[in-house]
């Protein structure tokens, strides 16, 4: 009996060592190689691919953003600034709870199941929105153009694309917001379609914000 | 070209990439593990362990090691997140309640990487890469060694000896998993992966003002999150998020570090039992479940003919658009046959059979091809099952690899097979039953039966993936899932090293005319069916109430 109870303690002993050395190796020297490694070779992706335009940083190239108007009284949810290109719904994203010395965005999926009236709900006023806003004097938006991830949100909630058909979807209302010639915006657009890489991996993209940042510097030189 | 052609092409070259790693992958993999050299780093490893390398250990003594150290693993992940409040580098963030705490022990020490809590605001630097990400290098190599113990049973005779836990351990940590995460690493950053100590901080929006911002090693624990088939997430959108998975070709990526480990050991397995077609025997029993299974994914993915998909007119809630369906039908499929549990698009909102697909595949037991290392002695069990039926079809005792499969294997195997079953549907069956848990649930319906049997088999089978829309941060779920997950993770492991034990004491029978060809197709096929037989069997009813009841009332 004592001697198992001895046995135990010194096998446990010699697995505390273990862990102990072995978080050395993959838990301080691994990520601060990396580290190392990557903010000599990468500095700028290492550090969440930033983006400035005019001087001042405007976001991540990764990371998408909300493009609205400015809050209004009464707590209601803020409207979209149609001047610029939307991107994704993002109805799974999430607001700290835990350390609220922050305002940290959490990052997330709504979890929706297909066949939840939910969701179905927010599918079908998400498209009467985008038809609705879309619609501009001599170009009419059908529910049927609308691309899946026009009325979708993304599984981060945090999506910085939207696919080609979304953003061509948005021209007319763009150029007629910003005073531009519809074929200008067109243009636009054009120029910011990623397609696959390689040709088949993915889907083609565009980047919200570099699309926006692009326009914003176009209505500039307007 | 169309998104289903360039879904197709994206497995294919998959197949090709993992197809070339697989023969050097799997030498190294046997020679790291035959080896009788031990390298500098390591001598000084084992000094400060105590241990001698080089002492060989029966089953017994090897499964004391693996318990002490996965014990001793517990206790301090849990010290690590209830002291993190005092712990320098925390960005303020507090301690964490007891039943998380041992809830996130249990799951990063059992591989499976449940995650019940939002990583963005929970934990700290300290603990992600000293605690969190830690666990994702020594549980795969855990596995790797039980798995390497089992093929050592069936390799040696008249002798007890399985080799060495400890050398296991320390070797298949820093020879393999060390350096292939290292490198997946720098080409994670390389494509946009995040890898800092910045902590929270401030960054411009384009509408003006600003939003926070956590940093941290994110590179550096997802490249060991893929390769040793983890799956907890930095942030909690896991492999959704941006600076987890920036873009189309880190998605492919990351699946590829998924399935290189489990695929390749098929190889090492073979060289180390003396028969490279045995190893593809068993590679071509998983490639074709694999397989199969994508293929099925994709199709009920692009089809999309339920409810809000229908109406949005695909199925895109809960996916990116640079993965888009194909890539994202990947994904899910590689995530919940291996026992990794990452995810780059959310379960909870795939087609109802979709995310039936996803659940029939952790309940395969994930040997298709499996976590690292419980990947393969998962499905040497079920060939050994396969065996055991071929010999009642005949009338023969049954042999694998030249051991006699008798009363004392036959037995340790099928309750290695029942185990996880038992803890899924009573688990399920428990919560259910009572009060409060369901009201966990998110979503109506059957699909709210579905995220509690998806809990408990993600959790029972190692996955860690969930339909995450239930709320699982209750005491009720802390602790029954993390029960789950010890006794899924631990109780196999000692049926699978006493039959290592008892089959490395055998004397080896000869091969003769009347020997099952367990190398030839015949015998793949056999072992598919035997999979998917005794699974569906097992499975059926409770699939039947959730995701059936859901895919098929569309």
């Amino acid at each position: 009996m004592n001697n198992s109870f001895v046995n135990t303690a010194r096998l446990l002993g010699a697995g505390l060592r273990a862990l102990l050395v072995l978080t050395l190796v993959t838990g301080v020297l691994y990520p601060l190689a990396v580290t190392g490694v990557a903010q000599a070779l990468f500095t700028g992706r290492a550090n969440g691919s930033e983006v400035e335009a005019d001087g001042r940083v405007v976001g991540s190239s990764l990371i998408g953003q909300r493009y609205d108007l400015p809050p209004k009284k009464g707590g209601r949810a803020p409207a979209p600034d149609l001047r610029w290109f939307q991107g994704r719904p993002s109805n799974g994203l999430g607001t700290n709870s835990v350390n609220t010395q922050y305002t940290l965005i959490l990052s997330g999926a709504t979890n929706l199941a297909a066949d939840n009236t939910v969701l179905i709900r927010q599918v079908e006023d998400a498209r009467a929105a985008v038809v609705r806003d879309n619609t501009v004097p001599g170009w009419t938006v059908r529910p049927a153009d609308v691309p899946a991830d026009a009325v979708t949100s993304s599984g981060s909630g945090l999506d910085p694309d939207i696919s080609p058909q979304y953003a061509r979807l948005q021209v007319h209302r763009v150029a007629a917001r910003n005073h531009l010639p519809v074929a200008r915006v067109e243009r636009l657009v054009d120029d910011h379609v990623q397609g696959r890489t390689l040709g088949f991996i993915g889907e083609p993209r565009v980047d919200v914000l570099a699309l926006n940042t692009a326009l914003r510097a176009l209505t500039k030189g307007h | 070209m169309g998104p289903v052609l360039a879904g197709v092409l994206q497995l294919l070259a998959l197949i090709g990439a993992l197809g070339l790693a697989h023969v050097p992958l799997g030498s190294y993999m046997a020679r790291v593990y035959s080896s009788d050299r031990h390298w500098r780093v390591e001598r000084w490893v084992y000094r400060s362990i105590g241990a001698d390398p080089d002492t060989q250990m029966r089953w017994p003594a090897y499964l004391r090691g693996v318990l002490a150290f996965s014990t001793v693993s517990v206790l301090l992940l849990y010290l690590l997140q209830r002291i993190q409040g005092v712990l320098p580098l925390s960005m303020g963030f507090r301690s964490i309640d007891p039943a998380q705490a041992f809830n996130t022990a249990a799951s990063f020490v059992t591989n499976t990487n449940w995650q019940s809590y939002y990583g963005e605001q929970t934990m700290g630097h300290v603990v992600q890469t000293a605690g969190l990400a830690v666990q994702n290098f020594v549980s795969a190599a855990v596995g790797i060694a039980v798995a390497v113990a089992l093929v050592r049973g069936f390799a040696r005779s008249r002798t007890g000896d399985l080799g060495n836990f400890w050398t296991d351990l320390v070797r298949g940590t820093v020879r393999i998993l060390v350096p292939l995460a290292a490198v997946a690493a720098v080409v994670l950053v390389a494509c946009g992966a995040i890898q800092n100590f910045s902590g929270i901080h401030e960054v411009g929006q384009f509408m003006g003002g600003s939003q926070q911002w956590n940093g941290g090693a994110v590179a550096s624990q997802e490249a060991i999150k893929e390769i040793g088939t983890n799956g907890g997430g930095y942030f909690n959108a896991n492999s959704a998020h941006p600076f987890e998975n920036p873009s189309p070709f880190t998605n492919l990526f990351e699946i590829f570090l998924i399935l290189v480990i489990p695929f390749s050991l098929t190889r090492t397995f073979g060289l180390m039992v003396g028969s490279v077609r045995q190893g593809y025997a068993i590679l071509a029993t998983m490639a074709a479940i694999w397989v199969g299974f994508t293929a099925l994914m994709m199709w009920t993915e692009f089809a999309h003919h339920e409810g809000a998909l229908q109406i949005a007119g695909g199925s895109m809630e809960g996916k990116e658009v640079r993965f888009g369906v194909g890539g994202s039908s990947i994904f899910a499929v590689a995530t919940t046959l291996t026992s990794t549990g990452a995810v780059d698009s959310f379960h909870s909102s795939f087609t109802g059979l979709g995310g039936g697909i996803a659940l029939l595949s952790m309940m395969l037991g994930e040997i298709a091809p499996g976590g690292t290392g419980s990947g393969l002695y998962g499905i040497l069990i079920m060939a050994i099952i396969a065996v055991f039926i071929a010999g009642l079809m005949v009338g023969r005792t049954p042999e694998y690899l030249g051991k006699k499969i008798g009363s004392r294997e036959i037995k340790l195997a099928a309750v290695y097979i029942l185990v996880t079953p038992a803890l899924v549907l009573v688990f399920t069956a428990v919560s259910m039953a009572l009060p409060t848990p369901p009201h966990s649930m998110l979503n109506p319906g059957a699909h709210g039966f579905s995220e509690v049997l998806y809990a408990f088999t993600s959790a029972a089978n190692n996955n860690g993936s969930a339909f995450a829309g239930l709320n699982a941060n209750t005491d009720w779920f802390n602790t029954m899932t993390g029960l789950a997950m010890l006794l899924g993770r631990f109780l196999p492991m000692v049926f699978v090293l006493a039959l290592a034990g008892s089959l490395a004491g055998q004397k080896p029978v000869p091969t003769t005319a009347g020997t099952l060809r367990t190398e030839k197709p015949l015998f793949t096929g056999l072992l598919v069916g035997a999979i998917l037989i005794i699974t569906g069997l097992t499975y059926f009813p409770a699939l039947a109430l959730g995701p059936l009841a859901e895919g098929l009332a569309s």
